[in-house]
C-alpha cells in the first residue's frame, strides 16, 4: 500500500487510535461509574464486589429532587395507591414524598452564579485585554504582572479577610457575592488569554475600520471582537469550569440562598444512611451544563489552544 | 474631491525622524505619486493624511480645513493598505459594503448593492463577492482592497503600493483602471510606488522622499529631465542613470564632481572607446553594459543590435547632467 511521507501510516494510524482509546477509557471510568451508580438501588451501589450488571433503578433521581419521611408500614396500607412512579419507588422504602429537595435550588444558584461570573470575566477580560493590547499605558507591564501574580498563591489563602470582609459588607451567601468572586479569581486568567488573542490581531483591521467612517468603539466590535470569538470561547470555558467547580469559597460563604451545587451535593449523603445513588445522580445531572457548553464550544477550543502556533 | 496640504509636518517615531518639515500641496484633482526607498517616509506621510497618526509639528489641511483634531472617520479619505487588510470574518461582498454601511455614510441597502456590484465589475471579482475575504488569492484580496476605497468618493485617496502584490498583466490592466477612474471622478490620489511605470504613466506629480525630507516635486517629466540631486536622479529611469566621475569626458563644467548619463545622453559611435561587456534582449529594447574608463556603463540601444561581447564602440556624452560634490545638481551640460 503507498502512502505519503507526511500522511502516517496505516500501522501508525492503528497505533495511534489503539492510544487514544486506551486513555479515553481510562479518563472516563470515573464518569462512567458515577453514570452508573445513579441508576443503581443503595443496596447495588454498595455492594462487594461491586455490581457491573444490575437492574436499573430511579431512586438515586428520585431522592436526589425529594425529601421524604418515613411512615408505619400500617399507615403506608392506609394510603390510597400511588399517584406515580416516584411515589412508587420510595413506598418501597416505607417512606412518603414530603416534598421537593432543596437540589433545584442549589443548581439554579449554580448556573446563575457560574455563568454569570463568566460573562462578567469575559466583559471586563475582553475590554482590559483590548486596552493592554493596543494603548500605551504607564507601567502596562507591571500592571500585568500585578494581575497575574493574583494567582500565585490558592485563593483559598486569603479565604478569612475574604469571609470577614464579605460578612462586613453582607455579600456572604448571595449571588453577588459570589459572582463578584469568582470573577476576581477569573479575571486574570481571561486578561491573560484573551491579550494573546488580540495581540494575534493586526491592528492593520481596525486601523482600516476607522478609515472606513466607524469610532474606535465600533471598529472594536464591529472587527475586533469577531476575529476574537476564538479566544473569548475558550477563555469562556475555562473560566466557567474554575467558576462551575469550585468548593471551598463555596462551602465557607454560602449557606442557604446563594449555596451552588458542589457544597450541596455532599449533604445529601447524610440524609438516613449513605444515599450513593442519590449523590451520583446529583453529580451527573452537574456534568451535563459544562459537558453541553463545553461541546458547543469545542470547535473554539480545539482552535483557541492552538491559536498563533502556526501562523497563517 | 479636495486640495490636500501638508504644512512643515514632522514625525518622529521614538529616535528615527520619519519625516521632516515636509510641505506638500496635492492639488485638487491630481496624482501625485510618492517615490523613495524603504524608511523615507511615504508610509508615514499617508497614516498622517489618513489620521492614524499625529504629526509631532506642522499642520495638515483637508479641503481648506485644518485637520489635526479629526478623527480618521471624519476626515473622510478612503486608504489602501500595503498589507490588504480585508476582513477576514466577512465575506467579500460584505468587505465591499463596510465603508459604505459606516454610521458616517449610512448608504440604503439597494444603493450599497448596486456601487458594490459596479466596483465588483470594475475589479473584475463580481464571481468573488459571496467568498469569504479568506478564500481569496493574493491578487484577488488586494482588488478587493482597493475596491473598498474606490466604492466611496472620499476628499482623497491614499493608496499603498497597491498593485505591488499582482502579477504584471493584472497590474497593468489595472494600472490603466486606476488611471481611468481616477480621470473620471476627477478623484485627489496620493499614491506610494516603487514601481516607476507606475510613477511615470499614472502620475500628474511626483514627490521624492529622501530620509523623511521632500526632496523634489513636480511633474513627472520634469523630475525625470531635471532632478536637484543624484538621489532623485537613480529613483527614475531603467535602465538606471550612469553616475560617473565628471572628469572622464571633456567638457565638465567647473566644480562638477559626478556625470550623469541616461540612455539617452549617451550618443554611440563617435567619441571615446568602450568595450561590450553584455549585451541584453530584452525585447522592447536591447541593453548594452560597457566598460568605459574601468567604469560599467548602461545603456540601451536598437533592438536588433549586432553588438556582441568584447566589441570596441565609442560613445560621447550629448545633453548630460552634471552634479556637484554634495550631489545637487548644477545645470544641464551642453
Amino acid at each position: 500500500m503507498s502512502y505519503s511521507i507526511t500522511d502516517p501510516s496505516p500501522r501508525q494510524k492503528w497505533f495511534a487510535g489503539t492510544l487514544v482509546i486506551l486513555y479515553a477509557l481510562i479518563t472516563l471510568m470515573p464518569l462512567v461509574w458515577i453514570l452508573m451508580t445513579g441508576f443503581k438501588t443503595p443496596p447495588d451501589s454498595i455492594s462487594y464486589p461491586p455490581k457491573v450488571i444490575f437492574q436499573p433503578s430511579l431512586e438515586g433521581y428520585v431522592n436526589l429532587f425529594t425529601t421524604r419521611t418515613r411512615v408505619s408500614p400500617d399507615d403506608l396500607a392506609a394510603l390510597p395507591p400511588p399517584a406515580n412512579f416516584a411515589e412508587e419507588i420510595v413506598r418501597n422504602r416505607d417512606m412518603v414524598i414530603v416534598g421537593p429537595s432543596k437540589f433545584g435550588e442549589r443548581f439554579m444558584n449554580s448556573v446563575i452564579i457560574g455563568f454569570g461570573s463568566t460573562f462578567l470575566s469575559i466583559f471586563l477580560g475582553t475590554l482590559a485585554a483590548y486596552a493592554f493590547s493596543r494603548y500605551k499605558i504607564p507601567l502596562k507591564d507591571d500592571l500585568l504582572f500585578f494581575i497575574l501574580s493574583t494567582r500565585m498563591m490558592p485563593p483559598i489563602a486569603v479565604a478569612i479577610p475574604i469571609f470577614l470582609m464579605y460578612r462586613t459588607l453582607g455579600l456572604s451567601d448571595t449571588h453577588l457575592g459570589m459572582i463578584l468572586l469568582y470573577t476576581a479569581v477569573n479575571i486574570s486568567l481571561a486578561v491573560w488569554l484573551l491579550k494573546g488573542f488580540i495581540d494575534e490581531i493586526p491592528r492593520e483591521y481596525e486601523e482600516a475600520a476607522l478609515i472606513d467612517g466607524y469610532t474606535r468603539f465600533q471598529a472594536f466590535y464591529k472587527v475586533v471582537l469577531p476575529q476574537a470569538a476564538t479566544g473569548i470561547a475558550s477563555t469562556a470555558i475555562f473560566c466557567l469550569i474554575f467558576a462551575w467547580n469550585e468548593y471551598a469559597f463555596a462551602v465557607l460563604l454560602t449557606s442557604g440562598t446563594a449555596q451552588t451545587a458542589p457544597p450541596f451535593i455532599p449533604t445529601i449523603i447524610g440524609v438516613g444512611g449513605l444515599d450513593w445513588p442519590a449523590v451520583a445522580a446529583g453529580a451527573t445531572i452537574f456534568l451535563l451544563p459544562v459537558m453541553v457548553f463545553t461541546i458547543l464550544l469545542r470547535k473554539h477550543l480545539l482552535r483557541g489552544i492552538t491559536f498563533g502556533a502556526v501562523r497563517k | 474631491m479636495s486640495e490636500v496640504v501638508l504644512e512643515s509636518v514632522s514625525k518622529r517615531f521614538g529616535d528615527t525622524l520619519a519625516l521632516a518639515d515636509v510641505s506638500m500641496v496635492v492639488p485638487d484633482g491630481a496624482f501625485v505619486v510618492l517615490l523613495g526607498p524603504t524608511g523615507a517616509g511615504k508610509t508615514t506621510t499617508l497614516r498622517l493624511i489618513a489620521g492614524l497618526d499625529r504629526p509631532d509639528t506642522g499642520n495638515i489641511v483637508i479641503a481648506g480645513q485644518s485637520v489635526l483634531d479629526y478623527t480618521p472617520a471624519q476626515r473622510d479619505v478612503a486608504m489602501v493598505f500595503q498589507q490588504y487588510s480585508l476582513y477576514p470574518h466577512l465575506t467579500v461582498r460584505e468587505n465591499l459594503a463596510f465603508p459604505l454601511k459606516s454610521p458616517l455614510l449610512n448608504t440604503p441597502a439597494d444603493e450599497v448593492e448596486r456601487k458594490v456590484r459596479a466596483v465588483a465589475e470594475t475589479l473584475r471579482i463580481p464571481h468573488k463577492l459571496d467568498n469569504k475575504a479568506t478564500e481569496l488569492s493574493g491578487g484577488e484580496m488586494q482588488r478587493v482592497s482597493i475596491g473598498r476605497a474606490l466604492v466611496r468618493q472620499p476628499q482623497i485617496y491614499l493608496m499603498d503600493e497597491p498593485l505591488s502584490s499582482l502579477d504584471a498583466k493584472l497590474r497593468a490592466e489595472l494600472r490603466v483602471e486606476l488611471k481611468h477612474i481616477q480621470a473620471n471622478l476627477g478623484a485627489t490620489m496620493l499614491y506610494v510606488t516603487h514601481d516607476q511605470i507606475e510613477a511615470m504613466t499614472m502620475a500628474t506629480h511626483i514627490g521624492v522622499l529622501e530620509e523623511g525630507r521632500l526632496v523634489q516635486f513636480g511633474a513627472p517629466r520634469d523630475v525625470y529631465e531635471n532632478p536637484v540631486s543624484t538621489y532623485v536622479a537613480t529613483r527614475l529611469g531603467q535602465p538606471r542613470i550612469n553616475l560617473l566621475p565628471a572628469d572622464l569626458f571633456p567638457g565638465a563644467p567647473s566644480g562638477a564632481e559626478t556625470i550623469g548619463l541616461r540612455p539617452e545622453h549617451i550618443v554611440q559611435g563617435e567619441g571615446q572607446p568602450a568595450t561590450v561587456l553584455r549585451v541584453e534582449h530584452l525585447g522592447d529594447q536591447t541593453r548594452l553594459h560597457l566598460r568605459f574608463g574601468g567604469h560599467e556603463v548602461v545603456t540601451t540601444t536598437e533592438v536588433h543590435s549586432h553588438h556582441a561581447q568584447g566589441d570596441e564602440i565609442s560613445i560621447r556624452p550629448q545633453s548630460a547632467l552634471y552634479f556637484d560634490a554634495a550631489g545637487t545638481c548644477m545645470t544641464t551640460g551642453a
